[in-house]
Parts: C-alpha cells; structure tokens; sequence
C-alpha cells in the first residue's frame, strides 16, 4: 500500500496534476465569467425584444441547448485557425455555457414583476438605467443557486477538452496514467482526480444550500 | 478543381453516399438513450424516495449516491469502467458502459428531481393517508408519486434532454454512436464541416422537441398555479 503511495505521489506527478487542477480552475472561472456577461445580454434580449435581434437571441440559445458540448469542442478546435488549442476549447465553452446561463437569467427576468419596470420607466429612468439599478440586481439576487450550480457543471464540463489534449485536471491525470500498469496505482489516479473534483464541486454545492436556505428563512 | 471551401457541395455528396454509417451512429446514440433513460428513471425514483424516508440509514445512502455522482465529472466515471475495471479484469462491452455510465449519473439528478417533487406535496396528505391505514408503499404509489409527476414532468424531460446530449461522451471511448461517427468520417475525409453539421442536426431534432414541449408545459402549470392562488392563501393564514 505504502509502495502505491510512493510509486504515484513523485513530486514531478503532483506538480504536474497541481498544474491541470489550477488550468481547469482557471478556466471554468474565466469561461463562467464571460458567459454570465454574454447570456445576460442573450436573455435580455430575448425577453425585452421581440423583433430580429430576440429571435435571433432565442435561435443561439435554442441551438446551444440542444446539441452536445462535445460537439462544439471539436467545430471549434478543429474548425477554427486562430489562437491556441486552449484558447479555443475555452471559446466553445463559454459558447455553450452562455446559452444555459441565458435561459436562467431569463427565469430570473420573468420572477421580476412589470410594474417594476412601469414605476422606474414613470419616474424618469431610461431602459438602461433601469436595466442596471431595477431589473438586473432583483434579477440575479434570485437566482444566484442556479447560477452556482452551473459553475459546479462547468467545472465538471472543462473535463470535456481532454478530448483535444488540453492539459487540464483530468487529462493530466490520464496522462500520468499511462505510465501505470498495476491496477492499484491506476485506481489510486482515479480517487485522485474524482477526489480533487468532488472537494471543489461539493463545497460549492454547500455553499448553494446554505444560501438557499437563507432565503428562504428571509422569506 | 474542386473547390476547398469545407462546405463545399461535393463534400456533401461524398458524405450523403455514405449515410448508413450516420444511421447506425444516430440509432445507436438513441438506443443508448433510452435504456439509459430507463436505468436513471429506476435509479432515479429509488433513491429519490429513500431521500424523502424517516430511516436515517436510507437517507445517508441516498445523499452518499448523489453527492458522489453529480460532483465527479461523467468523463471520468466513464474512463474508470472502460480502462480502471478493465485493468482490474472486468471488462464491459462499451455498449454496456454507455447505458450504466450515463444512466447512473443520470439518475443521481433524477433522484434530486424526484425529492424536490415529493417534498413540494404538504404534509397534510400523508398524514390523512396514514390516518387512512395506508401503509408506506401504499400512500408512495397511491397518494404521493402521482401528484408528484405532474410536478417534476418539466426538470425530468429536461434531464432527459442533457442525458442525450451526455451519450456522446461516449465518443471518446469509441463507442460508435452519433457523434463517435460523425468525429471519426470528420478526421478521416477532413470533412469536417457536413459531417458535424449532420451531427449537430441530428441531435437538435431529438432535444428540440423534448425540450420545447417541456417549457410549454412548464408554462402550463405556472398558469395553472396562479388560478390556485386563493385557496394556497387561505391555507397558509390558518396556522
């Protein structure tokens, strides 16, 4: 057992699992951060503008949501040259996440009363403005949960580009992998990586509840 | 001269003559769905009412399933039966691991969806159950399941929708569904652009409808729950 333990924690197999965790970290942070930016204008516009710009909205989301991930990771790594492979695995991410997001801000949009809206637009605010004081801040106060357990898919989803080679948490794991052949070390590569993943993803998912539940006494 | 745009027509044409091999990935992709679907459900409605149960035992098992299997990434519970069981000597066809490996993972959100479904009927009808000598797999099949599926029809088609999409992971252990084919006809024509057009096509006419028809209904019962208002209200004021 001690021998397993030696055999897979090298320092150059840790450091190099330590880099893909902070890749895979880094990414989901950078790919959640865009696409809430891009689903919030996706959905704003589905909802408030019902002429070209809205159906084209909802012709994206529509789109997005209903064809695999995996398949937008290999259109754009395989179809597009420019940038880096990471660059544009992390693009067809945050292609896909943006239309998930927009449909949550959308729920959330819809859970604000019109009369909002009438009472800033009376008072003199313009869409914008009303937009960014009244609407929005109402908006995502109720649905910050859904938005977190995106980031938890999200995190699980960068799982995806190994398929491209991007050195991410589990592709460094199967990396490392392939230098094994006993089936202790390979199960002990497995409970790291399901390890690494299920302490980042389950102490968000705590994070969810305990803010649910403070709603809810609120309420 | 053949033009060299990637969706140039006679790309097309090459890829139309070869349409059986996209029929079987497409029929494959569905079979694999379905009977995951099955797997979830079953898994789904189990450990969903074992979460709902006074036995704390029951409740922990169920919390254990869930918790480990939505916050590990799918990818990584199907490489642990392809290459981790088939080093320790059992080794499943890949047909097998798809329908296991996507129902399993399904099924942990299922079973959420199936708890939020059950806690969302009150109280007051299992009490006036039980008050009826109903016993516990009586009033579950009689009084609380059915008005629990009219409630969670909408997250459970769209689970539904995403364990579809999720199947294609299976491509990365060549598994010979939809978009396995269309990857591998992709790298070795280097049609790259009919072929995922195709795929993509493919996969929105089985999701599309799913999950329109979900928020229709969504919408439906949102309609229906607002007509219900003043008797909610008189309930609460009670106590």
């Amino acid at each position: 057992m001690i021998d397993v333990f030696t055999n897979v924690f090298t320092p150059s197999n840790v450091q190099f699992m330590f880099k893909g965790l902070l890749l895979t970290l880094s990414l989901s942070v950078s790919v959640v951060i865009i696409s809430i930016i891009f689903g919030t204008i996706l959905a704003l516009l589905r909802t408030y503008e019902k002429r070209f710009f809205g159906k084209l909205a909802g012709f994206y989301i529509e789109v997005f949501r209903n064809t695999p991930l995996l398949l937008w990771i290999l259109v754009c790594c395989f179809m597009i040259p420019y940038g880096t492979i990471v660059i544009r695995g992390a693009l067809a991410l945050t292609l896909y996440t943006s239309a998930i997001i927009a449909e949550i801000v959308r729920g959330g949009l819809n859970s604000v009363d019109d009369g909002q809206f009438e009472a800033a637009l009376s008072q003199g605010f313009t869409l914008i403005q009303t937009l960014m004081y009244i609407v929005l801040p109402q908006c995502f106060k109720n649905i910050i949960p859904s938005l977190l357990s995106q980031v938890i898919t999200t995190i699980k989803d960068t799982s995806f580009l190994q398929v491209v080679a991007i050195p991410e948490y589990t592709r460094s794991g199967f990396v490392v992998m392939g230098r094994y052949t006993n089936t202790a070390e390979v199960f002990m590569i497995f409970t790291v990586l399901a390890v690494g993943y299920f302490v980042i993803c389950f102490s968000l998912s705590c994070v969810v509840r305990s803010y649910q539940k403070r709603i809810e006494i609120v309420r | 001269m053949k033009s060299s745009n990637p969706f140039a027509l006679w790309r097309w044409e090459k890829l139309f003559g070869e349409w059986q091999m996209f029929g079987e990935g497409f029929l494959r992709t569905i079979e694999i769905a379905a009977l995951a679907l099955i797997l979830a459900l079953v898994l789904g409605i189990i450990f969903g009412v074992f979460s709902t149960s006074n036995n704390k035992i029951m409740r922990g098992i169920s919390r254990i399933y869930v918790e480990f299997f939505q916050n590990t990434p799918l990818v990584i519970q199907i490489f642990f039966m392809y290459n981790g069981l088939a080093i320790a000597g059992l080794r499943l066809s890949v047909f097998v691991i798809g329908v296991l490996g996507v129902g399993i993972y399904h099924g942990a959100y299922v079973s959420e969806v199936v708890k939020t479904g059950i806690t969302s009927i009150p109280v007051g009808q299992v009490e006036a159950a039980k008050s009826q000598g109903f016993t516990y797999l009586q009033y579950m099949r009689y009084i609380i399941l059915p008005q629990t599926i009219k409630i969670i029809l909408p997250p459970l088609t769209n689970q539904s929708v995403n364990l579809i999409k999720n199947t294609s992971v299976l491509a990365m252990i060549s598994g010979f569904d939809l978009m396995y084919v269309a990857d591998s006809w992709a790298s070795s024509s280097l049609d790259y652009g009919p072929s995922y057009v195709l795929a993509g096509l493919l996969y929105f006419m089985l999701c599309f409808p799913l999950a329109t028809w979900a928020r229709k209904y969504e919408e439906r019962l949102k309609l229906n729950d607002i007509a219900r208002i003043p008797f909610d209200k008189r309930e609460v004021a009670v106590p």
